[in-house]
This record gives structure tokens, sequence and C-alpha cells, in this order.
């Protein structure tokens, strides 16, 4: 186990330094400068800006020092917004994204689950075919769309929830929901297929045989074993949830790192976008190391078998 | 034949069985291929059916849509931004929002401000404007409410003018600008899938046929490149190709492939050992014609099924990025593009949102069906 974990964390580093090192190189060739209006200033002036930067000092030299401070936490200054440090940027706007992925996630795997189970007790009848259904447009429409929907229905006909923006947690209703459809479709898919092949093994048929009751199958025996595998698809439920904050902080003009991350695309903020990037890169490697460490720990059977 | 009735057969019946030589194993069903029963299988799943004619229609549409009016996807012409949807028989049908004019729902403290507030919204011009009281009022502040239907080709005198799905800020026909953005989604998404399927096969193929170091050098590689999020490396490819196809398609693929590969390694060391290929090599096959006859007709299936699932995939990148302000660039028209346009209007012209929203839902959805089909059908272990 602790070889295991040793191996992954070192994978870990390789790639966030892969990453690291690209997009560095990325700023380098991309055009742009914190230089704004370039042509008026005079060479000296240019040469404090460049100074200011560190942009003066050979390429090498530029990189170490990049480097060092993404150690550090520093992800660099931006070239827009105030030349505010792209850290302060991003833990400013943290609290939303979290927020938002978290209650989404949340609503979005109970509710699955729910209807997974449903659909796996009364298989075959309307329940089940109306659960496909659902998962199967949960799973297709793309959450922009979703939410599009959702606004201009709830919030711009209907006028029960504010159309947009950040502050009380009605605010946070529509873009949760915008966001927990895919997690709730991916949960009550996974959630059927496997209360369905648990409920055929060996030992729910003893359970049975027991006098166990039918509830006491489904939640105890059924359930608890159906769900460990459901941990598997927290990390794309995961990834998925922040490529779909991009465009949902967005469309709610939320104040998170999402919306950050779409407003420094469209001004050319190349050090927001590189550091944003490698947030969101650090992110998902950190959650899917997460998972599967917890995947090892939860069922005994995976740790027999990896023999890590 | 008749298994059910084999009790009730009258002895007399039995007639001691002459012995043939060649007789005894005869098959008496006609033998079908594994692709005849998965062929089968998926034609007989009704959703997969009615799915592959929805993108068979759509596809269609992309090719000739453009063409079924005499609009361009460029002509701009402000006069004529942001008309409504109107077909020409279905602007009869009232509720079908195809009759080519605006609505909206105006209060004001008598019915006169809410009449001027209408005025106001639709360029001034009374007399195309239909006013419905709804609420007279009663003095205090947005009390009354009145109904006002514009009807705007009249007011704009393009009496003979269509736009069927309407048009967009710039005067851009909605129509032909979807069916253009559509094809380009299609294509992207079609590309991506095959460069997928051609870089996944080989890599993961040349991986596991041959094993060894060859194996474990590729797979280092591969599991780095896992490691990093592809929505990571999608975007900063793009920041830094120029926007287009090319360059999504180069970003798509660029770790698209190494799921399918990971696949296809896995199921070429399944096979590579077993029986037949064993049997094969000892009578001398060469590593071509084991990988050609046994490997690949084995794995067709699982990487039939893969790559109809990465296309879906793609659209939804493909919209993705464009969404952000990544991908397709004005005047081309994708249908990630479209809906972004969509998203600036939807206040006042959901229209302009509602098509492309449903066309790639649509796509979607059909797209995913036909690959829960084909997995049903290709998946040995779902065969009964």
């Amino acid at each position: 186990m602790t070889r295991y974990l040793l191996r992954r964390v070192w994978y870990m580093l390789i790639t966030l330094f892969i990453i690291a090192t690209f997009s560095f190189f990325l700023m380098k060739i991309l055009p742009g400068s914190p230089l704004q209006a370039e042509d008026k200033l005079s060479e000296e002036q240019k040469a404090i800006i460049l100074e200011k930067y560190g942009l003066n000092e050979p390429i090498p030299v530029q990189y170490a020092k990049y480097l060092g401070g993404l150690v550090k936490g520093d992800l660099g200054v931006s070239f827009k917004f105030d030349n505010t440090p792209v850290t302060t940027i991003l833990i400013d706007r943290i609290g939303p994204s979290a927020l938002l992925g978290f209650q989404a996630l949340v609503v979005g795997s109970i509710l699955g689950i729910i209807l997974g189970l449903l659909a796996s007790i009364f298989r075959n009848s309307p329940i089940d075919f109306s659960s496909t259904i659902i998962a199967v447009i949960g799973t297709s429409i793309p959450s922009f769309v979703f939410a599009g929907l959702l606004q201009y229905v709830f919030a711009v006909k209907l006028g029960w929830f504010p159309v947009a923006l950040w502050g009380t947690s009605a605010h946070t209703i529509l873009p949760t929901i915008a966001l927990a459809i895919h997690p709730m479709a991916t949960a009550a898919r996974f959630t059927r297929t496997e209360m369905v092949e648990v409920l055929h093994s060996n030992y729910i048929i003893t359970a049975r045989a027991k006098g166990v009751s039918e509830t006491g199958i489904i939640l105890k025996h059924g359930l608890r074993n159906a769900l460990i595998p459901l941990i598997t698809v927290l990390g794309p439920m995961a990834v998925g949830l922040m490529t779909g904050s991009m465009v949902i902080e967005q469309i709610f003009a939320i104040p998170g790192i999402g919306e950050q991350f779409v407003t420094s695309v469209m001004v050319n903020d190349y050090p927001t976008i590189m550091g944003t990037t490698l947030l969101f890169a650090f992110g998902f490697i950190v959650i899917i190391l997460i998972i599967d460490l917890l995947y090892g720990l939860i069922d005994p059977r995976i740790r027999l078998a990896g023999g890590k | 034949m008749d298994k059910n009735n084999l009790n009730n057969i009258p002895k007399d019946l039995f007639v001691p069985l002459v012995r043939k030589e060649d007789t005894s194993d005869r098959i008496s069903t006609p033998s079908r291929t594994f692709f005849q029963d998965a062929k089968r299988t998926l034609f007989n799943n009704k959703p997969a059916v009615f799915s592959m004619i929805l993108i068979l229609f759509i596809i269609i549409m992309s090719i000739v849509g453009p063409w079924m009016n005499s609009f361009g996807s460029d002509e701009q012409d402000l006069k004529r931004a942001k008309m409504p949807p109107r077909v020409p028989v279905l602007e009869n049908v009232s509720w079908l929002g195809m009759d080519g004019t605006l609505s909206g729902t105006f209060q004001g403290k008598d019915v006169q401000q809410a009449t001027a507030k209408a005025n106001a919204r639709f360029d001034r011009k009374e007399e195309f404007i239909d006013i419905k009281v709804i609420n007279k009022g009663d003095g205090t502040r947005n009390s009354a409410e009145v109904k006002a239907t514009y009807h705007i080709y009249e007011a704009k005198d393009m009496k003979d003018t269509y736009f069927w799905f309407g048009s967009d800020a710039l005067g851009r026909d909605q129509w032909t600008r979807l069916w253009e953005g559509t094809r380009v989604s299609l294509i992207i998404a079609f590309v991506a899938a095959v460069l997928d399927l051609v870089i996944g096969v080989a890599y993961g193929g040349i991986s596991g046929f041959y094993g060894g170091r060859v194996d474990n050098v590729m797979q280092r590689i591969a599991e780095i490149l896992v490691g990093i999020p592809n929505l990571v490396i999608i975007l900063l490819m793009m920041l830094v190709l120029k926007p287009g196809i090319i360059s999504i398609v180069i970003a798509l693929s660029i770790t698209g492939w190494i799921g399918m590969s990971r696949i296809v390694r896995g199921e070429v060391l399944k096979l590579k050992n077993q029986e037949f290929v064993l049997a094969s090599r000892t009578l001398g096959t060469s590593n071509g014609t084991i990988i050609r006859k046994h490997l690949v007709p084995n794995i067709s299936g699982i990487i039939i099924i893969n790559t109809m699932f990465s296309v879906p995939g793609a659209i939804f990148f493909e919209a993705f990025l464009s969404f952000i302000g990544l991908g397709i660039v004005p005047p081309d028209a994708s249908l990630g593009s479209l809906i972004d346009l969509g998203f600036d209007n939807l206040r006042l012209y959901p229209y302009m949102l509602v098509f492309p929203a449903i066309v790639i839902s649509v796509l979607m959805i059909a797209f995913n069906i036909v690959g829960d089909g084909l997995r049903d059908a290709f998946d040995p272990k779902m065969h009964k």
C-alpha cells in the first residue's frame, strides 16, 4: 500500500511538472505582454516594466524562478485585473466554485442513487423505463443547454429564482441543478446496473433464505455493496463538474474559478489562464488519487487482488 | 423441430434411422457469423434504429439545409437583424411561434403607460403592434398589463421574406447558419473519432502485441499522458493553435486516443495467448496475418462501440470550446458558437438559443442511444 501510494504521488508530481513546464513555455511562445499601449512607451519605461515582471532575464532563469514560485504557491502576476497576483485572484474565487461543485455532487449523487435504486427494484416497469430515459437525457444534453432552459423558464419567465449573480442561497439553486444533472444521470445508471447484478448474487439468496426483510436486503445487503463501485465514477464525475463549472458559472455570472478562466481567455491574460489551468490540473489529479486510495480502503477485495 | 410436443408423438411414427455418413453433424439453422448476429440485435432495437434515422436526417440536413433557401451564412444586414422565425405554412399556427411576430407583456400604472412601454420596445411602429389588454389596472404602479404583438415583418416591409428560424443579431439567416454549424460540428466529431480510432488501435495494438520492453516503454508514456486531465491539454492546445476546425480536431485527438489504446491493448493481451492464435503461429503464420485475420476481427466489436461513444464526446467538447470562446470563431458557425450567441439574446429572442440547443441535444441523445445499442449488440457478454 505504501509503495503504491509513493508511486502514485511520484507520478502525480511528474504530471504536474510536465504541465507546469508546458504551460511556461507556452506563455513564452504566445503573443501578448504586460505592456499595454506598447507603442506609447519609451525604451526606458519598457525596460522598467520588463524588469518589474522579471521578463528581462534569460528564459532558463525565468523558468527556474517560475518553478520556484510554483512550489511556494506563487502563480505569477496577472497582466490584467490591476496586476493582482494570480494566487490571490484564485483564492478569492474558489469559494463559490467549491460550494457549487459540492452541492451539485451531493444533490446529484443522492438523487441518482435513489433513481437507480427505484429502477432496479421495479425492474422493467414504467419507473425503470422513465429512470432510463432520464439517465440517457441527463448524460447526453450538454449542461449549458440545460442551464439555458432552466434560466429561461424558472428565472426569466416564471421569476422564481434570480436570473444570475451570486449572493443568497437562492442564487445557488439553478446553477446547482444545472451542474447536478450529469452526476445524477451517471449515478442513476451505475446504481441500477450494479444493483441488478448484486441482487442476483448468492449472498442475497442466503439473506433471503434466512428471512431478512426485503427492505433489509435492498438497503443493507444490496445497496451497500452496489455503492462501492460507484466510487470509481466519482472521479470522472468530479472532472465533469469542473468542466461544467466553466460554462455554468459563465451563464449565471457567478464569481468563481471557471468564470475567471473564461474571462481571462477573452482578455488574453496568460498568467491567469495558466494559473487556473494548473489549479484545475492539480484538482483533477488530487481528486483521482484520493478516489483510488479510497476505493482500496473501502473494498478489501481490490487491495488483495491488486497486491500492492 | 417441434420440441414441445415430444411426448405426444404416436409410437408408430418411430422408424429406425438408417445411418448415413455425412448428415450426422449437419446444422439445421443457417449459421450466422458474429457480425450478422450483432446486426440482427441492433436492428431489432427500436430506439437505436430510430436514433440512426434521426442522425442520418441531421447529416442530410447539414449537407442540403443551407441550400434550401436563398440566404448565405455570412450575409449581414443590420436592417433585418433579430427577426423572429417565420415559416410559410406554419405561420398560421399561432402557438408554434413561427408566425414572424415578437410579443411580450408590459406593465404600467394604466393601460396607456403600458402601451407606451410596448411601443418603445418595438421600434415605435404603432400601426404594426396589436395591443391586448390583460389587466386594466387601478392606477398603482405596474398594475395594468398589456400583451403586445409586433408584426415585425410587415413593419419592416419584408412581407415576402421568410427567415425560417429567424435571423441573428447581425441579420444572418439562422436556418442557414444552424445547418452549416451542424456540419462543422459533425465534421469535427467524425474526424476526431477516426483519429482516435487509428492512433488508439495502432498504439494499443503494437503495445499489446509485441509486449516486453516495447509494451513497458509505451505504457509508461501512456500512464503519464493519462494523468494529465484532457480538459487541461485541450484548453492549452486551443490557446496555442489558431482557432478553427483543424485546431479543435488536433486538440481533441491529442488525448482522445488513450482510452481506445488501453482497451485495445487489454484485448490484444488477452487474445494473443489464446489457443487459436498459438495454433496459427505454430503453422507459421506471419505476424501481419495474425493481426489482420485473428486479432482485428475479434476486437472490432469493442472498437466500434468505443468509436461510437467518442463521437458525442467530441460534439460536446467542440460546443464547450466554442462556448467559452476558444473554438470556432465568427463568421464560421458551429453548434457551440450558435448556442453562445443565443445566450447573449436569451431574454428577448429565445429562438436564437432554442434551435441550436435542440439540434445538439437530439444529436447527443441519438448518438448515445446508438452507442448503447451497439454495445448491446457487440458485447459478447450481452448475448444470451
